[in-house]
């Protein structure tokens, strides 16, 4: 079960490079790493940092692109922390480039929002599973990597029906009560983000 | 159909700021409060010249909480097509004109970091209220403007005192001092967002310069307003209103259509905003595009105009109108 058609769903239109900037930084996870492997031109790697999290086989093929700067993080949280201090300090001209999963690429944005930078400037991909960061609109408590709707919110227990509907700020979609008239009617989880 | 939100003001006080650049300012008759508006806003300003009206888009630069009054200044153009020459030798102190409420087609994006103005001769005004506006929200901000010498340059010694040197830097043609584009742009924090208001070739060379450099399309800032060209004189048949007028040389379209009686939509009488396109259902001749509204293919389909500052060469035009 899904609600559709709603205008906040973020579209991830691809890592298309400004051959203008001189210089770009890119966060990438996982499966975000062939985004920039998969690149006709790779003459902006020269010009380019990049900050990853993932497994080691795709840590392995950025490594030989041989990018001007490559940084590994273990966690997210830590990678996204990197990304604070290497935006806070870069100068305009620096563009950004965001690839992996949607909650990853939500949360990397966050942290770019709050540096004044405009989301649309971000050039972003989405690679690797279709699993969610939702956010539990009545205990407010955020849940990752959900692949099926509805959905148990894990920090309060209620059946969630997962809408398209999409907050920038907090980087996740939507989750509402199912069966809030009828508790334990919800219909069964069906698995729509593999 | 436009809203009649328009405000009847005087003129309490005409200063000479410059060799060619007076500022007024205008309270409102009715004796209520002024609208609160935002740095960078503009008002149309109707002015009763003889038997034509004629309406022109200023940019406000009084403080923008300053709900007493607006104040607008000018510059005394050669070859103007007379709303300048009224404003500078006509108007007096004590007469009347017609605003219409603000408009704001060049706000600053309070999401921005740090925000970075470029200014050239009277494109300074919508940054004195963006300034003034930015000092009391305590935001970053730098000035860098330029004026062909110091006798035409109108504000930039209040300006400096009032913000400092360290945020306001001046350039003077005559004295070979030009804006260091090029070195200001590559040393800003990212999340800056850069302004340019003056002569269209400042404009172009500006952002040129900065789209070179990487800057984001969504960064980058400008207004510029354009009289409307003058051209050969062609009749208009107004579809809807049953009417043919005829718009002279010194005539925009929208100027005669109002001319007729007519009550056509418009914000800002620059080509910029978009809300006066018409559509053209036949004409013979070709259609001239002054704005920079519509995209080339619309411009290419000879379908739509914009009334403001576009205008044909040829002898008739039916309008959607």
């Amino acid at each position: 079960m899904l609600v559709v058609g709603i205008k906040s769903r973020p579209v991830y239109t691809g890592l298309i490079i400004d051959t203008n900037a001189p210089r770009h930084v890119l966060a990438l996870q996982s499966e975000g790493a062939m985004a920039v492997a998969g690149q006709a031109d790779k003459t902006f790697l020269a010009r380019s940092e990049i900050l990853y999290v993932g497994p080691k086989n795709f840590e392995a093929e950025l490594s030989s692109l041989q990018p001007a700067d490559f940084w590994v993080a273990h966690t997210i949280p830590v990678l996204l922390n990197r990304l604070k201090v290497t935006l806070q300090t870069a100068k305009m001209g620096t563009r950004l480039y965001i690839a992996g999963t949607e909650g990853f690429i939500g949360q990397a944005m966050q942290v770019a929002l709050e540096l004044g930078i405009d989301f649309n400037s971000i050039r972003t991909e989405h690679r690797g599973s279709l699993a969610r960061r939702v956010q539990c609109v009545h205990c407010k408590g955020i849940t990752d990597n959900v692949t099926t709707s509805p959905f148990t919110c894990s920090h309060c227990g209620l059946a969630l029906l997962v809408r398209d509907h999409y907050s920038r700020r907090l980087g996740a979609f939507q989750g509402v009560n199912i069966d809030a008239e009828d508790p334990g009617s919800a219909p069964k989880p069906e698995v729509l983000f593999p | 159909m436009t809203i009649n939100t328009d405000m009847t003001v005087r003129v309490v006080s005409i200063t000479q700021v410059a060799e060619k650049v007076k500022r007024f300012r205008l309270e409102r008759v009715d004796g209520e409060p002024m609208p609160v508006f935002s740095g960078g806003a503009h008002v149309v300003v109707a002015m009763r010249d003889g038997d034509l009206l004629r309406r022109n888009p200023y940019s406000l630069m009084s403080s923008p909480r300053d709900s007493s009054g607006y104040e607008i200044s000018t510059l005394r153009v050669e070859n103007s097509r007379g709303g300048s020459a009224f404003m500078h030798e006509k108007l007096q102190v004590g007469d009347t004109l017609v605003v219409s409420q603000p408009i704001n087609l060049f706000p600053f994006d309070a999401r921005g970091r740090k925000h970075i103005f470029m200014a050239g001769g009277i494109g300074i005004t919508p940054f004195i209220a963006m300034m003034d506006q930015m000092l009391r929200e305590d935001r970053s901000f730098e000035l860098h403007y330029a004026v062909r010498n110091r006798i035409h340059g109108a504000y930039w010694k209040e300006l400096t005192q009032r913000y400092g040197t360290h945020r306001v830097k001046i350039y003077v043609d005559d004295e070979k001092l030009f804006i260091p584009v090029d070195s200001i742009l590559a040393s800003q924090p990212l999340g800056t967002h850069l302004y340019v208001c003056g002569p269209a070739g400042m404009i172009d060379g500006v952002l040129a310069k900065a789209r070179r450099q990487g800057w984001p399309e969504q960064n980058l800032h400008s207004e510029r307003f354009l009289a409307p060209p003058p051209g050969k004189s062609f009749r208009a048949v107004l579809k809807k209103s049953g009417k043919t007028i005829t718009v002279g040389t010194h005539q925009s379209i929208l100027e005669a259509v109002e001319a007729a009686g007519i009550d056509a939509p418009f914000l800002c009488r620059g080509g910029a905003c978009g809300q006066c396109e018409t559509g053209v259902l036949a004409c013979t001749g070709s259609l001239e595009h002054n704005d920079h509204y519509l995209e080339p293919d619309d411009k290419n389909s000879g379908r739509k105009i914009m009334i403001c500052v576009s205008r044909l060469n040829g002898s008739e035009i039916t309008l959607d109108l």
